[in-house]
Parts: C-alpha cells; structure tokens; sequence
C-alpha cells in the first residue's frame, strides 16, 4: 500500500531578538495551536537540583510581567482553550489550543512570560508541594512508579545529565530558592533559546505582524552554549533490580544505545523502525514469541527515547524494551529469548511484506497525530529548535518508508547483549 | 513597547458540522459515516449493546476477539491490518462492547472485511484464549494494586449497592474459570448488529463508506438479546467509607453526587455549575487546595454518563497528612456552590471554557469518532453539538444557581477515602462520620 504524506505549509522567520518561528496554517478546523519550546531540559539542571527543570515549568505559569497568579489559567479556559507544558530531557514546551478567535490572546500571554515570571518566595513553596504530590501519585504511591524512564538512566549512563531523577528528590526540590529559578530563567528562558510555533485556522500575514506586535520586544539575551551530553557507550552488560513494594508481579527493561538522531538521522533512522518490526502488534516479533508463543510475558513495547519522543531527543539515548512477566517470571530468560530473536533478525532477515506492513502502520501513527493542531505546532516547534527543520514532520512517514531491510537487519545486529543495560522490577507486594 | 492589556476575542463562528450520512441496515445495524478530509486515515468505531452481560466472560471476550477466525490466526489479522496500516482492539463498559481501530484512508475496505470476518466467523482457539486469559489475570491483578482502581472499585460498590453497574471489573478467581466454549457462546448470543452503531470518520466519501460496510458486514446477522440495564438508584448519602491502605502516601478521595442524563433540561446548568466548583482547572477547588494549599496535584470532577444513570465524581489524590483538610476543603467548595448563585464573571468563564471545550473536541477525526459514538450510545446525534452548545449559552444564573442547590449539595454526597487508616481516620472523623470498610 503506498504511503500517503501530509503537505502541511511551513513559514519560518527569526525575530531580532532571535525568536525562531514557524507557522503552519490549515482551516480544516476553526481552533488554533500555540506551542513556545525552550532549549533546556531535564539533562541541564545543575547537580543539587534535581528536579529543577520541571518545578521551573510550574513556576512559569504562576504569573508574569503583567499577569497575576491564576490569570494565565484563567485566560486561555476563559477563551474556551486548554493549557499545559511538558519537561523533557532536552526540551521544556508551553501549549495552548483554543478556539481561533483567540490565537492574539495565547500570544499575548506567551510574550508575558517569555518577558519574565513572577517568582515569588511563596509560589515556589506551593509548586514545590504540587510537584510533590504530582511525585507521589506517578512515582511513590503506585506500582511501577518511576518504571523504566526514572529508574533505567542510571544504570546506563554514568554522568549526572543523562543519569539523574528527572523527576527530582524531595531534598532538592525543598532546596530550591527563588535565585534559582532568577538564575535558571536568565541563563536559558532566552528568545534566542526558544522556538515558538502556531498551527491551524488563521492567516499568516495577520498573524506574523501579530507575533511583531507582541514578542518584538521581548529582550534579547546571550543564548547559552548547547552542552555536548556524550558520553561513552556501554562495553559490559549491567543488570540491577530493584524491590518495588507496591508491585505486585515482575517487569524488566533493558536499553541499548542507537545513533545520535540529529547528526546521523539517516544511521537513527531505522532503529525506529526496528521498534516497531519488534514490538507493534501482535505481528511483530517479539510478541509473537514471547507473549503468544512462549508466554514468558504478558507484554512488550518497544520505542526510543526515555519519554517515547523519537523525533525530539537530541544524543545520548537508546532503543528500550519494556516488559511484564506473569508470576515467578524470569529476566534472564526473557533476555536470551529477545537475543534469539534478534540474532535470527539480524542473520536470516525480514519475512515477505513485513518491512512494508510496519511501515504502513507507522504512517498511520504519524498522520493520526499531526491531524491535532497541537501535534502539528509542539513537533514543529521542537524540530525547528533542534534542527532548523519543521518541515521533516510531513516527510516523516515517506523517509520511515524509504528504511529498508539491510538498514534494519544492521540496526538489529548491533543490539548485542554487552552494550545493553538492564533494570528488573522485583515484586514486593504480598509478601 | 510591549503589550500590557489582554486582547480581546474574536467571536467565534457558528459551529459547522462535518457532512454525513447515516443508514440502518436490514440486520439493524446503524452506519454513521463522517467526512474530515484533514489527513488520509479513517477512524472506526462500532459498539455493540452488551448490557448485563456476564462480566468475567463478556470481560475476556474483549480481550481475545481478535485470536482468530475460521480462516485467520491472531498474528495473520494483526498482520493484514497493519498492510493497511490498520489496527483493531476491543475494550468494554457496562453498557457496550467496543471496538476501536483506524487505518490508511486507502484501507478501510480491508478494515471492514477482517473486523466482519471477526464479528461472524470467530473462532477463539483454545490456545490463545488460554493466554489471554492468563493475561487478564495478570492484568487485573497490577490494577488492583493501583489506588485509583482500588478506590474507584470502593465507590461503585457504595453508589449502586446490587444494581449491576456496581461491579466493572471481574475478580481475577472469575477470570481463571472461563473457557473458550462460553466465549463463543456469548459471542453468538450477544455480538449482534441489532442495535450497534458502526461510526466511520475521516478521508471518506460518506455514501461510498456506507455502502462499504453494508458489504463487508451484510453477513453479520441476528438478533441480540434484551440487555436493559434497570435504572440506577438514587445515591444513599451514609458515613463516609474509609478504605486501608496501609503505608500509603497519599489519600485517594472520591465523592459520588447526582446528576443527570445529557438530554436533560437541567443538564447544560448542571455542567456549567460542575465547571464553577471543580469541573476545570480554573474553578474554585483546583485553585484552592491545588493553587493556594499544595495539597493535591491533578484534583477533578467530571460528569459520567451510562446507559442507565449519570452521577457527577469528583476525584482527588491529596497527601496523607492533609487528608483531613482537603475534605474539609473540599465540603466547603461544595457547600459554597449549593447555597450561594456563582458571580457573573465566573460563570461566563466556565460557558466560554464548555462552549469552546465542544469545538477542539471535534477538531480531529478521533474526537469526530469519539463523539460521534457514544453521543450514538445515547441516541444522539452530532447534532447535539449544536442544540448544547444553545443550552449552554443560554443556561441563566438562577438555572444554574438551581442545579448546583439540587445536585452538588454536599449532603448528597456518597464519600469514600483509600489511605493509611491509622493515620488518617482521626482527620476524617473530625469532620463527618466514619465508617471502615473493605475494597
């Protein structure tokens, strides 16, 4: 089956002050998307504040130059839209979608806070308690909490940028001052250092001279140097496991490190789609061996990027399996099993039709998501930030078809058991 | 110079519906087809009625539909879908079996053929029902770990005594005794056309899809059984439920209240009152024990709507140590809505939030199918977007000020707290009475 593209339009322009910006416009649906991306993540927090990238995101939406607490919450429902922002390892992104009457209303209220937040003493306290709960009910309080995105980092990788908890500990985040965040804010919440992206039902002339209006005059400041997070790959498997009190049966989740995705997305490439030839369905191959025929699982995934974000993780990350194991379940097996199965990918090759039938279903995920304005302006966003390339996002599902078997029996071949790092949930409930 | 005043909005234009068509074939099924030309996938979505149908059973028939037919083994559908670039799954409520799927625009005959080989000629294979079986098991078992399962379990029991609503989720000693012979039987008596809902939307043209479906599924025949689920009974407000569990860092509160059905004259005052108390993140409650205290992270309420009856839950994982104050908190939210009208301002930013709220919702061909679906489950249309988005900016103060005294009065709460007992009954019990129980 050919493999449709989307042919979404994409103007891009730079603001004196350094602001990238991308339009994509489409009047299939009267609602507009707004998404700012900084240039700083989780990988960037300074050691004794971990956690601080995320707690920063909440404090910038606590009030801004001419903004009270509250208002920005107030203005984008009030205007019939929904909010919110994500902290990733490499990127932080603010969002907005609304009805289109209200794009002028979004960019005011990004310019606001892109111009500075209120940091205040008593903010941080409240934000710092939110995010502790937000810790308590995805981490502390369930089962698999944390598992594997916060608990595999550090058995893979030995430098604090790509080792820590994202997510922070208690101690840090009670640590964190408002300097911090004054700090933190000058250093990397630049204009230079963001990208800002609007999809959907408006014109781009009107809107350009918008964007002007309200970001012209944000300052300009010194754009920070984009850190180099390389570190060595792995040259002797490592294993751990921790005792999860909460669960109730076994899971593992092994990382293997694949090409840098910006400096060699063609090598990268198809290890995208080796997750997927792997993991997707109860076609592909791993489920088929594992859950179906030897049952020594109940599930497997397989994607890259800790936070599953492919197209927007810069160097170093890794291709991850994840699985649950029935009761008495063994990790060690599981693992010789996946070895097997890669082995026979690697040296006998793909069967008839199943390299073509995962990259249609590919397709399918790709198009479904830009068919929401968010997915069009927060992917474009974070491309232009991290490539200067928005426009990839319509040839995406075209190059996922162009990989061929030899380029995915080669990226399966090089996931060999001495560069794989491995963290097992042993259950600890009911016992 | 920098902008320091908020613009204004530009008014929002009429909503104009997608184009559509719909037939009812011989066998009773509805067909629904819904252009959205936007990106070159369809969306499916077709629920079939399954009320009162036997839980443990009707639960692993969802999972293990897909296994196999007379002619097709589980991998061979998994794999001529995804040639489509297609994907199926199935999922239950208490109301309907649901099967949910997209694929390539390009596909959906394709889609059409392999779901009505799954619908008439299923085969569920002894060997792959037995390790979907153990599957749900294993499943079943990690959700009844999770508070939020746990606790919801806690308040259904408590809203619908031994109406059958009460029960959602089968116990895992349920699920081990079921045996491909009575899927199949289940199958055939209730996976009928009669009264499902086949909803297509996407890069479609709408008679064209019909006509599809009515090929590919003239073969799916016969008559359901009567699965009336009888009405919900009215909530019985009582001490509040107090669930253990031990060590337990947080506190999962749910309270259940009354509400109406979507059709209902009060319903659009109702949901616009839900929104003032608690119902979005700029209502009272969120900026209260969220914005001003810390309390809790992600708090929510929501009105949900089944077949039989709708209530209103408001739901929160607040920690531990100010269990107590959150309810106190939460009491007062409520108690504040029921007895006093909401200010002018307020209520304009909960309409404006609602009213714009239906528009992104139909923004995406998913949203269309969603939407589309289960407004379907209730006999509704998509029309419906347009006569409540009337109700909605026409509901009045007093209607509202009225539907929160008649509903979200706190005394007409059923409560439940899941947490560290010891710890925190001695809060709770401070503010209303207490009873212990068991999830």
């Amino acid at each position: 089956m050919k493999i449709p593209a989307t042919k979404y339009p994409v103007e891009r322009f730079t603001l004196d002050n350094g602001l990238r910006v991308v339009l994509t416009p489409d009047r299939s649906a009267p609602v507009v998307g707004v998404a700012v991306v900084y240039d700083v993540g989780i990988r960037s927090e300074p050691e004794g504040r971990t956690g601080f990238a995320h707690l920063f995101e909440h404090l910038m939406f606590q009030g801004s130059e001419n903004l009270e607490k509250l208002a920005h919450f107030r203005h984008v429902q009030g205007a019939g839209g929904s909010f919110n922002g994500s902290t990733h390892l490499d990127y932080t992104d603010y969002f907005e979608v609304l009805p289109a009457g209200a794009l002028e209303r979004a960019l005011f209220l990004e310019a606001d806070r892109m111009r500075g937040p209120r940091l205040t003493e008593e903010n941080l306290r409240n934000q710092v308690d939110v995010v502790k709960e937000e810790i308590r009910v995805n981490v502390l309080n369930r089962p698999y909490g944390g598992f594997p995105w916060l608990k595999l980092p550090p058995v893979m990788f030995e430098t604090f940028p790509n080792a820590h908890d994202g997510y922070g500990s208690f101690t840090d985040l009670e640590s964190a001052t408002v300097e911090d965040a004054q700090e933190f804010f000058a250093k990397y919440y630049a204009s230079g250092n963001a990208t800002l992206a609007v999809a959907g039902d408006f014109d781009v002339a009107a809107t350009t001279k918008l964007i002007e209006a309200h970001f012209g005059d944000v300052p300009a400041r010194p754009r920070p140097q984009l850190p180099d997070f390389a570190e060595a790959g792995l040259t002797a498997e490592r294993r751990e496991s921790y005792v999860d009190r909460l669960a109730p049966l076994p899971a593992v989740a092994a990382g293997y490190r694949v090409p840098d995705p910006i400096a060699d997305f063609t090598g990268y490439l198809p290890y995208v789609v080796l997750a997927e030839v792997l993991t997707d369905g109860d076609a592909s191959r791993l489920v088929e061996r594992l859950v179906q025929r030897d049952r020594i699982v109940t599930s497997i995934g397989g994607y890259i990027g800790f936070m599953g974000d492919e197209y927007q993780v810069r160097n170093p990350t890794a291709l991850l399996l994840q699985a649950h194991m029935p009761p008495g379940g063994d990790t060690g097996k599981v693992l010789r099993v996946v070895d097997e199965e890669l082995d026979r990918l690697a040296t006998g090759g793909l069967a008839p039709g199943e390299l073509a039938r995962t990259q249609a279903r590919m397709a399918t995920h790709l198009l479904r998501d830009t068919d929401a304005v968010l997915g069009r302006a927060l992917p474009m966003a974070v491309l232009e930030l991290q490539r200067g390339r928005p426009e990839l996002l319509n040839e995406l599902p075209r190059l996922v078809g162009e990989v061929t078997e030899a380029q995915v029996v080669a990226a399966a071949a090089t996931l060999r058991p001495e560069g794989r790092a491995t963290v097992e949930v042993v259950p600890g409930a009911h016992q | 110079m920098s902008v320091k005043t908020l613009p204004d909005l530009v008014p929002d234009s009429k909503i104009k519906l997608p184009k559509q068509a719909e037939r009812t074939l011989s066998s009773g099924l509805t067909v629904i087809a819904i252009r959205r030309p936007a990106v070159p996938l369809v969306e499916l979505r077709l629920r079939v009625p399954f009320g009162r149908a036997p839980l443990a059973r009707a639960t692993l028939l969802s999972q293990a539909l897909f296994t196999g037919t007379a002619t097709m083994s589980s991998i061979d559908i998994a794999a001529e879908l995804q040639a489509v670039g297609g994907g199926l799954s199935a999922g239950l409520d208490p109301d309907r079996l649901l099967i949910t799927g997209n694929s390539l625009a390009a596909g959906l005959d394709r889609m059409l053929e392999i779901l009505a080989a799954v619908l008439t000629d299923p085969a569920y294979p002894a060997e792959e029902v037995g390790t979907e079986r153990d599957r749900l098991v294993d499943h079943i078992q990690v959700a009844q770990s999770q508070p939020a399962h746990l606790a919801r379990t806690a308040l259904l029991k408590r809203m619908y005594g031994k109406h059958p609503y009460a029960v959602q989720t089968p116990e895992p000693e349920q699920v081990k005794g079921v045996r491909p012979g009575q899927l199949r039987t289940l199958h055939a008596d209730r996976v009928r056309p009669e009264g499902a809902v086949l909803v297509l939307v996407g890069d479609i043209n709408v008679e064209k899809a019909i006509d599809a479906a009515e090929k590919a599924l003239g073969g799916w025949i016969g008559s359901g059984r009567d699965g009336t689920v009888p009405p919900t009974p009215a909530l019985e407000p009582g001490p509040l439920l107090l669930v253990d569990r031990p060590a337990s860092v947080q506190s999962s509160l749910r309270m259940a209240l009354p509400a109406v059905p979507r059709t209902d004259p009060d319903y659009a005052a109702l949901q616009l009152a839900n929104m003032v108390f608690g119902g979005y993140f700029s209502s009272r409650w969120v900026e209260n024990i969220r914005e001003d205290k810390g309390y809790t992270y992600g708090p929510h309420t929501a009105i949900e709507h089944f077949v039989a009856g709708s209530s209103l839950i408001v739901a929160a994982e607040v920690a531990t140590e100010v269990t107590g104050p959150a309810l106190l908190e939460t009491l007062y939210e409520l108690g504040r809505i029921a007895s006093l009208p909401p200010g002018e301002e307020e209520l304009e930013q909960a309409r404006r939030y609602a009213l714009g709220t239906l528009r992104l919702g139909m923004s995406t061909q998913a949203g269309l199918a969603g939407l589309a679906s289960i407004y379907a489950s209730f006999g509704l249309r998509l029309n419906y977007l347009t006569e409540h988005s009337a109700a909605l900016a026409a509901a009045t103060r007093e209607q509202v000020a009225e539907a929160a005294a008649r509903y979200l009065a706190p005394a007409r709460a059923v409560s439940v707290v899941l947490g560290d007992a010891e710890k925190v009954e001695g809060q709770l019990s401070a503010l209303t009475s207490v009873e212990r129980g068991v999830a």
